[in-house]
């Protein structure tokens, strides 16, 4: 069992929406990395979430940057905390947008130099802050304000553009299974270099599904297969428990389609197409794991 | 002409201007208090009633560089930003200039972070003064209407070629419901024509290496169509009031002829000094407004022989003074100017306020808004 300390880092004002995955999957983030870090925020949902000067929701440190700038932003931070000998942890919350989109370049630039902090991505998949415009992490057929119709094109592979970079450390998660999140951050935190964790995060309503649902909807997620929990550790890359349990065998992506709102226009033509490719991912997911446990 | 009388806000009525005038791509990327417009023509295009390309980019850099990818093929282009935005376009502003390429831009103006802040404010757009774009400042929905199809006009004419800016207040205007007439332009704006479009059976380059000698000639050039510009601008607003009944000038007054005090301002606030005027005109002070609708180009000929200006404005040049301000006092070395700063953040500034600087003026001095006389 993981132990979580009782101890919350984040005071109970956050202006978010009713059962927001990103401040869910936050809480558990804080208080696995402790007090001695520092949190970098882009413009996202987030630079709302921690309230309005002079109050503040978070009892750490919060440095708000331009929406392309994180990445830069955190290496000059980490850099100097090294330079002065502090282990200050460094760690970006940003959404997909931030990450995927307009902050890529700066993203790549500080995973190639090797900038010792953590970059988080929570997905909820659009722009949220500015009131759900696609973003490049949009999945395909859903709904967005600059999508009426439905997006007619994927979700970028954000992973496979990171793990190009060969980081010491990286996972994806979902802000329904805590005590993973807590975990994967215990050990990204514990790893020198850079480090990278991406959260899928339900946003209710940008997915347009009830408040009290969160947890379920990722849940129903990571149990079709459209989600995957893993982590990379060097070249070592592992299932995560709760997705080798659900590979075993993953329930239809079209009833967590049908869960949702935002997938109300995907026909059954889109519908096949998504669950086709959730099938190949999951079978190249599974070859690489069996790869790794083969060659470890 | 079948005008509609509709209820829109400032945003919604920009994008339906857009609609009217048919551009065949818009690139754009989301951020307050600007998404309104891009959302609704992207529901345009979706919906079938705009046959545009629009390109939904991960970036304001790369939204300005689309835009400029397309208009060098020869079409009409329009984005849309503010604050943020703007700024992270900064680069590409003068490459769409220095292009010399037609492009048109709604700029919804607000505060720049840090201390994130998402209300009006001109800051972003005035730092942007210099970059060889165009910039009108709209104080009514009807006006961001009217000026959004003028720009394309202005914008696109050959003696200009330059790019538009058309700056709206965020939220004051952006996002409050007015009604306006919602004209049909018809063929107010002309086909577009560029004369340097690219054309694979006259290959040229474009943006080459280029000597001292001839770069500067190019930038003169880029100044000679600044100037053109208040012709065009003036040639564009005659023709549309006599067409559509509504004129603009690029100064707009309100009861100066007589006046001793003009407060002068862009945007709402300037639109809102007319009732400081009607109220200070009842206690007898002879009180008039000049807004400025025309930043760039700097209008060159105003009329304030014997008055005292109130200058207010809603931005700063950190280490100078007010930008309007300075802008006015550069270019008129005799105005008696009283500046003051207000309005930053989306501070409310009222006509009651208004009325309060030019009673309390004190020419050649500067005063903020809210903070306390002994601070200042
Ligand atoms: C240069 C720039 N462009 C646009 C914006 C407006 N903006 C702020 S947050 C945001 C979307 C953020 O989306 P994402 O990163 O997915 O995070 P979320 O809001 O969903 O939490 C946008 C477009 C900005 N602040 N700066
Ligand atoms: S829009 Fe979504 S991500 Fe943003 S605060 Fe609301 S629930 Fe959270």
């Amino acid at each position: 069992m993981t132990e979580i300390p009782k101890e919350e880092m984040l005071l109970k004002c956050p202006s978010t929406c009713a059962g927001c995955g990103s401040l869910l999957a936050l809480r558990y983030i804080l208080k696995a990395a402790g007090k001695d870090t520092v949190l970098v925020i882009p413009a996202c949902c987030n630079s709302v979430i921690q309230g309005v000067y002079p109050y503040m929701l978070h009892t750490v440190p919060v440095y708000n940057i331009a929406f392309a700038a994180a990445a830069a932003c955190a290496s000059g931070m980490s850099e100097a905390f090294r330079a002065v000998g502090k282990k200050t942890n460094v760690i970006v919350y940003a959404g997909d947008g931030g990450t995927a989109d307009i902050g890529i370049q700066a993203l790549s630039g500080a995973l190639e130099r090797g900038e010792d902090f953590l970059y988080i991505c929570y997905d909820n998949e659009a722009y949220g802050n500015t009131g759900m415009q696609r973003s490049g992490a949009t999945p395909l057929g859903a709904i967005t304000t600059t999508t009426p119709n439905g997006k007619t094109v994927n979700k970028k592979d954000l992973d496979r553009i990171i793990e190009a970079h060969n980081l010491p450390y990286q996972a994806t998660a979902c802000a329904s299974y805590p005590a993973d999140i807590y975990n994967k951050v215990k050990k990204a935190l514990s790893i020198p270099g850079p480090k990278f964790i991406h959260i899928l995060a339900p946003c209710p309503p940008g997915w347009r599904t009830p408040s009290e649902k969160t947890v379920e909807i990722g849940k129903m997620a990571v149990k079709s297969g459209i989600w995957v929990l893993w982590e990379k550790e060097y070249d070592k890359f592992t299932i995560s428990a709760p997705s080798r349990a659900a590979m075993k065998k993953p329930s239809p992506v079209v009833d967590y389609l049908k869960a949702q709102g935002r997938f109300r226009k995907v026909d059954d033509a889109t519908a096949a197409k998504i669950q086709a490719q959730v099938d190949k991912n999951l079978k190249k997911i599974a070859a690489e794991a069996a790869y790794s446990e083969e060659n470890a | 002409m079948s005008d509609k009388l509709v209820m829109s806000t400032g945003n919604k009525a920009m994008a339906a201007a857009v609609k009217m005038v048919k551009p065949t791509v818009v690139a754009a990327y989301p951020i307050t208090p600007q998404t309104e417009v891009i959302e609704a023509i992207a529901e345009y295009v979706d919906g079938g009633e705009m046959t545009a390309r629009y390109i939904p980019v991960e970036s304001e850099h790369s939204a300005m560089t689309a835009c400029i990818g397309a208009s060098i093929t020869g079409v009409r282009v329009f984005t849309a930003t503010s604050s943020h935005g703007l700024l992270y376009m900064h680069e590409m502003l003068h490459w769409a200039a220095g292009a010399r390429l037609p492009i048109v831009m709604g700029q919804i103006n607000r505060t720049l972070a840090p201390g994130w802040n998402i209300w009006a404010e001109h800051s972003d757009a005035l730092s942007q003064r210099d970059t060889g774009w165009l910039q009108v400042y709209v104080s009514t929905v009807q006006e961001a209407y009217d000026a959004t199809i003028m720009a394309f006009r202005i914008a696109e004419d050959n003696r200009v070629l330059l790019p538009v800016m058309i700056n709206m207040d965020g939220f004051l205007l952006s996002h409050i419901m007015q009604p306006f007439e919602m004209t049909e332009p018809g063929d107010f704006v002309p086909q577009i024509s560029l004369p340097h479009k690219i054309d694979v059976n006259d290959p040229k380059g474009y943006g080459a290496m280029s000597p001292s000698d001839i770069h500067f000639t190019f930038r003169h050039d880029m100044e000679k169509a600044m100037r053109a510009s208040r012709t065009v601008i003036a040639e564009t607003e005659a023709a549309f009031a006599k067409r559509f009944g509504r004129s603009y000038a690029p100064i707009e007054e309100y009861l100066c002829d007589d006046a001793d005090v003009v407060i002068v301002a862009m945007g709402t606030l300037g639109k809102e000094a007319e009732v400081a005027a009607d109220l200070l005109r009842k206690e007898g002070v002879k009180a008039g407004v000049m807004r400025i609708r025309w930043l760039r180009p700097f209008p060159v000929d105003m009329k304030i022989e014997g008055k005292d200006l109130v200058v207010i404005d809603r931005d700063y040049s950190f280490g100078f003074g007010g930008v309007v301000a300075g802008e006015i006092q550069a270019r008129y070395p005799q105005a008696k100017i009283a500046s003051v700063i207000a309005g930053l953040g989306g501070q409310e500034v009222t006509y009651e306020d208004m009325a309060n600087f030019v009673r309390t003026r004190k020419v050649g001095t500067e005063f903020w808004f809210g903070i306390p006389s002994e601070e200042q």
